[in-house]
């Protein structure tokens, strides 16, 4: 087996992989009893989305989306710090 | 020389998504949220992080791979800051501890 061979069902297999670990975040997002649960899916799923873009770059040779993948998990670290801003901030109308 | 380095990744690329699927796991059969911070939160860096590495080993390119370290760097420091940041807020707008654990700051099992 060739290093190119070996490289493409490695990928394959963790695309596989990340499939599944998309549908259990799904569940749980779903079920989800808080609010704050299921920001904490979200960012999950920000992250699971930067690898699978990551490992595209890998298997289609377009390195230019290795960039994307960076891009999407430092928007994914943001949007979990406004949520976690929101989750704290007064109710409208209550004193401070 | 170039088969080496797709061999490499594409084991990194396996454990990437093995510590994926196993954060994932955790999210769903954890008890309450702050466990489940801890496992998302834990195994979240490694399953992003590894392929990046794969990144940087399969495209040999000096360009790609320094870019790709930056991201790895800037991956650890903001993800343990987030999973503070979503930990605090969630504990100041009162999300339940289970029962097994116990809230330092105003003794075990206190209401």
């Amino acid at each position: 087996m060739s290093g190119a061979q070996f490289l493409g069902f490695a990928t394959a297999a963790a695309l596989l992989l990340l499939g599944l670990a998309f549908i259990l975040t799904l569940i749980r997002l779903a079920r989800g009893p808080t609010l704050a649960d299921r920001m904490l899916c979200l960012d999950t799923i920000t992250m699971l989305a930067a690898s699978a873009i990551g490992i595209f770059a890998i298997r289609t040779g377009l390195y230019l989306y290795a960039d994307i993948a960076i891009a999407l998990s430092l928007v994914g670290f943001l949007s979990t710090a406004a949520f976690a801003r929101y989750l704290i901030s007064p109710k409208p109308g209550a004193r401070r | 020389m170039i088969d080496l380095a797709q061999y490499v990744g594409g084991v990194l690329v396996l454990a990437g998504g093995l510590f994926s699927v196993l954060g994932a796991l955790g999210l769903l059969r954890f008890p309450d949220l702050y466990t489940r911070l801890h496992a998302a939160a834990l195994a979240g860096p490694p399953g992003l992080g590894l392929v990046f590495v794969a990144i940087a080993f399969t495209s040999l390119d000096l360009a790609i791979s320094s870019r790709v370290l930056i991201g790895i760097g800037f991956l650890a420091i903001t993800t343990p800051v987030a999973a503070h940041l979503l930990a605090r807020a969630a504990k100041r707008s009162g999300v339940a501890f289970t029962d097994h654990t116990s809230d330092h700051t105003t003794g075990p099992k206190a209401k």
